[in-house]
């Protein structure tokens, strides 16, 4: 019951939100290239799909393998940072330089540099959301319980063993709640990447769809494009808080049912 | 030996002695001062003080996590390798795992085989008293439950030494009745040695058969005094006049011991005989 309503109450925000957009733009007939309504954009979407969704595919492909690179990397840095105070000191700093510059504007440099598009939009995606897998696990790894390390201790556990079966578990919802903020840092990374990039062709994927549409004033495309960025994101946050359920909703306090 | 034991104490080689332990903290506070305690095998030993004289500290030098500043900790020599099981405070679980692997983790980390910790396992949630809760999660279970499988896991390496540092500080009266009652009988049946922390004279005298009395930080040992009744011990000693006697008298040892930083303030140098003696009934 309390599950339905989780969902019935933004639906209903959602559903009124477009409705009075849609009565807005009928009742002070503003032109579909300044605002188009929700059901035109809803047609676009269907009668673009040809376009879009490669488009769209180019965009998830560039966002997924961006946070693919982020988790393992991410996690892999934080494992070695927390090896030695001296490893973090020495490289943290650098790997916040690398997140605190805009995107917007190391994107045209990397692009530069790297020939093959794909791989500096890649970069780009990666740049932006590294970081927050980084510093979440980096947080997990060093916040574990101080008994239970003592304990480890106690019964001569190795290195590995306490890294194996205690460091790295307790980590576990830190870094998930690191993903799932860069599940959509990916996504937006690789939409400024594309912005930045300006590619055309068969290889170009939403972000490039509104500049087109953009340029040739075709505003309901523009507006189903970023439809589809929205969605994506959407989609890609709810994968990330169920992957999270499910590997934590046995034991860890952020997944437990309410009343539980 | 500990100054005044009772000359009933058979001679026996101790499992571990203390000599002259010390410990600063990195601060400068000095936590334990020139401490010297033995504990003899299948002895119920409580040590009691008022928080903050080091018991905890005691109790980490004891298990290795901490090194004295000064003195010796030393071992007797047979059984080789020194097993000890540790209680902390906290139930101190691994919220991740399953009573069952909780209670196993000890065994996995010594790699000890599949068959053999199986079998520990069981035998130690059958000592507390934990089965049908095997593949229950901790945040499933109570507090007292919780620190059962604490003791659970503490008894499956068999300790030659079980080290429980105040380990029903936290739980409810009626809980740790219970759980007194089957620390008591526990240790008594495959004849464990302890050593309790606490800060409640009633716990160290129910569950003792020596209790410890430790001054104010710095710690050193104030005064002993031995508990004759049989162990194991249930509800009906709880309520006996042997009991309530016991406990009075080392309430009188606990307040006198609370007084002996004061005493002891004018001359650092000749401590020693300031001590009240050990009260042996």
């Amino acid at each position: 019951m309390r599950r339905r309503n989780h969902l019935l109450a933004p639906a209903l925000v959602g559903l009124v939100a477009l409705a009075a957009w849609e009565a807005v733009v009928r009742m002070e007939g503003i032109p579909p290239y300044i605002l188009p309504g929700p059901i035109l954009i809803a047609r676009t979407v269907v009668a673009d799909w040809g376009t879009l969704f490669p488009s769209l595919l180019v965009t998830l492909a560039i966002t997924g393998a961006a946070f693919l690179v982020a988790a393992v990397l991410g996690l892999a840095l934080a494992v070695v940072f927390t090896q030695s105070t001296f490893i973090e000191r020495a490289f943290f700093p650098y790997a916040v330089i690398l997140q605190v510059t805009p995107i917007v504007a190391i994107a045209p440099l990397i692009i530069l540099w790297v020939k093959w598009i794909p791989l500096a939009l890649l970069i780009c995606a990666w740049l932006v959301a590294f970081f927050p897998v980084l510093s979440n696990t980096v947080l997990g790894l060093t916040s574990t319980d101080k008994n239970l390390v003592d304990l480890f201790r106690l019964y001569g556990a190795t290195r590995w063993q306490a890294f194996r079966y205690l460091r790295l578990p307790s980590a576990l919802p830190y870094f998930l709640g690191g993903l799932k903020i860069s599940g959509g840092l990916a996504l937006i990374g690789a939409v400024v990447a594309e912005f930045v990039a300006g590619t055309g062709g068969a290889q170009s994927g939403l972000a490039f769809r509104i500049l087109e549409a953009g340029y040739t004033l075709q505003i309901p495309r523009m507006f189903a494009a970023l439809f589809l960025i929205s969605a994506a994101g959407v989609l890609i946050f709810a994968l990330l808080t169920g992957l999270s359920r499910v590997a934590l909703r046995r034991w860890h306090e952020s997944e437990l049912e309410p009343g539980d | 030996m500990t100054a005044g034991a009772p000359p009933v104490t058979p001679p026996v080689t101790p499992i571990v002695t203390l000599r002259g332990v010390s410990r600063t903290y990195p601060s400068g506070t000095l936590a334990l001062d020139r401490l010297s305690l033995s504990v003899e095998p299948g002895e119920f030993l409580t040590l009691l003080g008022p928080s903050g004289c080091g018991k905890t500290t005691l109790l980490r030098l004891i298990a290795g996590l901490a090194e004295p500043s000064d003195g010796r900790i030393e071992w007797s020599p047979d059984g080789g390798a020194r097993r000890l099981g540790f209680v902390f405070q906290e139930p101190t679980l691994m919220p991740w795992a399953r009573v069952e692997d909780n209670i196993r983790l000890p065994l996995m980390l010594a790699a000890v085989s599949p068959a053999e910790s199986a079998a520990r396992v069981g035998e130690a949630i059958a000592h507390v008293g934990l089965e049908g809760f095997e593949r229950a999660y901790p945040r499933e279970l109570s507090g007292g439950m919780k620190m059962r499988v604490s003791i659970a896991r503490a008894l499956v390496t068999r300790p030659q030494i079980l080290l429980m540092d105040e380990p029903f500080a936290a739980l409810d009266e009626i809980t740790r009745f219970k759980l007194e009652n089957d620390l008591s009988s526990l240790a008594h049946r495959p004849r464990l040695t302890v050593l309790f922390v606490t800060h409640s004279v009633f716990e160290s005298v129910y569950l003792g058969s020596r209790v410890v009395v430790l001054s104010p930080r710095p710690g050193r040992v104030a005064a002993e005094f031995r508990v004759d009744s049989p162990a194991p011990r249930g509800e009906a000693f709880r309520t006996s006049s042997a009991y309530l006697e016991a406990c009075r008298q080392v309430s009188a040892l606990l307040a006198s011991a609370m007084d002996l930083p004061l005493t002891l303030a004018p001359s650092p140098s000749g401590g020693e005989g300031t001590r009240p003696t050990s009260d042996a009934t």
